[in-house]
């Protein structure tokens, strides 16, 4: 049985900035992402993978190309670094819920339980902006996950956090079992968490491939050398 | 009473006492200050929300205006409003020239590009930094506007503070269009000019200290509620 496509991107091409003139931050990016898929963007800062992201969740449109969704999924995204407003953690969570159409009253239910889930109960009385990074994120992730989406977009979601945090949300993207498009530099927590590799440089993709093909460096070097150099250069 | 001694023991007897005179004046002066506050507080916090997350074409020449109205001087707002409300005037028909609402309408329109302004900021500086998680949550332009006003609460009362000490030092619009009558529309700022005209002295400082005196309260209060919603903020727990 083939999955679902949720995404079909052809030829997309992203300016930096909305001036006209901006330098490209993708060019020519064609991929499809099936449901179920589990896809990491590598590359190095500023080689695209937070506008992909960004395009691939309606916030950002692009110059030209196509982007269709045959088979539209619910999504959230988890910012690198996610700010909560200056309400309770609870209120917080709750707000993303009440966006969604649930009744104040039942979002705030659900916004409980949600971080009770997450083991975050304890904090859900506490004003956001007094948590540490590491609880913000993890109540952003299950902000994110309380709307129940079918697909779950990470930009760096571990990218500033201490070790404790960071199992502790790779632990819980893990247990996620929809699709899932997460950038990142780690590539052992990529080696963890995907099925699929898409390599970027310069706003481009040079390597798309199964997670053990980009880790075997024989196919990752047939494919792209600059893909090969890059994970040398990370020393994997 | 020609010593600048004598007139200011004199306006403080007048403070003491509570005269009446000077008690009504500086009452109306509060009450239409505070009403022409609260109105461009609401609308200028709305307007000025909206604006910091729209984009429309000629949104930098409704800068510009805006911008270019902060430094309106106030008499030529009480020109504009008072051929507004002339007889001839196409809001003549209400017939509030010298009246409390005119001076309301010409202080509100005074005091608005101010909120406009400084509310667009703080909101568009938070937009900037975290309001493409709340269009990520699905919060529209409009909610996200007024979510990220009421995040930035404290920032937007210092702006409401800022509006009715504007409001309440203005002298030019308020005379124009409210004419200085005694009993009606004479208000702190227009009385200190006609009472220092006359030679009356201790009355005209005896309003000017009330003015000085609403304006450290003003200050005071600022602190005050700043240093309460940033203890409410650094606290624990939420009620």
């Amino acid at each position: 049985m083939t999955s679902a496509c949720l995404f079909d991107v052809q030829n997309l091409r992203v300016a930096l900035t909305p001036r006209r003139g901006a330098p490209l931050a993708l060019d020519g990016v064609s991929l499809k992402i099936l449901a179920g898929e589990r896809i990491a963007l590598v590359g190095a800062n500023g080689s695209g993978k937070s506008t992909l992201l960004r395009v691939l969740h309606g916030l950002q449109k692009p110059l030209s190309g196509r982007l269709e969704i045959p088979t539209p999924a619910l999504q959230a995204m988890l910012f690198q670094r996610p700010v909560l407003l200056r309400l309770s953690v609870q209120n917080n969570v709750a707000l993303g819920l009440w966006l969604k159409g649930s009744p104040w009253r039942e979002a705030r239910l659900q916004a409980l339980q949600a971080l009770e889930a997450a083991g975050l109960g304890d904090v859900a009385r506490r004003r956001g902006r007094q948590l540490s990074v590491g609880q913000t994120q993890r109540v952003a992730l299950a902000r994110a996950l309380a709307l129940a989406p079918q697909l779950l977009l990470l930009d760096e979601p571990t990218a500033s956090l201490d070790p404790h945090s960071k199992r502790v949300v790779e632990s819980t993207v893990e247990q996620f079992d929809g699709t899932m498009v997460f950038a990142s530099h780690n590539l052992g927590q990529v080696k963890r968490l995907a099925t699929r590799v898409i390599y970027l440089e310069h706003g481009r993709i040079f390597a798309d491939l199964p997670v053990h093909d980009f880790f075997n460096h024989a196919c990752l070097q047939a494919h792209s050398a600059e893909a090969a150099n890059f994970v040398k250069g990370e020393g994997v | 009473m020609n010593s600048l001694g004598d007139s200011g023991l004199a306006a403080l007897r007048l403070i003491a006492e509570l005269d009446p005179l000077l008690a009504s004046i500086v009452w109306r002066s509060l009450s239409l200050s505070a009403a022409a506050s609260a109105i461009a507080i609401l609308l200028g916090t709305f307007l000025g929300a909206w604006l910091a997350v729209s984009h429309f074409r000629g949104r930098g020449l409704v800068l510009a205006l805006l911008n270019t109205m902060l430094s309106l001087p106030s008499v030529v707002v009480g020109l504009g409003v008072y051929l507004l409300l002339s007889r001839s005037g196409p809001l003549g028909f209400l017939g509030w020239l010298y009246s409390f609402k005119a001076m309301l309408l010409a202080q509100t329109v005074l005091v608005l590009p101010i909120v406009i302004a400084l509310v667009r900021q703080v909101v568009e500086d938070a937009d900037t930094s975290h309001g493409e998680q709340l269009r990520s949550l699905g919060a529209g332009p409009r909610l996200r506007g007024m979510l990220l006003a009421w995040d930035e609460r404290s920032a937007v009362l210092t702006v409401a503070i800022a509006a009715f000490g504007r409001a309440i030092a203005e002298v030019g619009a308020v005379m124009l269009v409210g004419g200085n009558m005694d009993g009606f529309t004479r208000v702190m700022t227009t009385s200190i000019a006609l009472e220092t005209s006359k030679g009356d002295l201790p009355l005209a400082m005896g309003l000017g200290l009330v003015l000085l005196g609403v304006v450290l309260v003003l200050q005071l209060l600022l602190a005050g509620l700043r240093a309460w919603l940033q203890a409410q903020d650094a606290k624990g727990a939420v009620p």
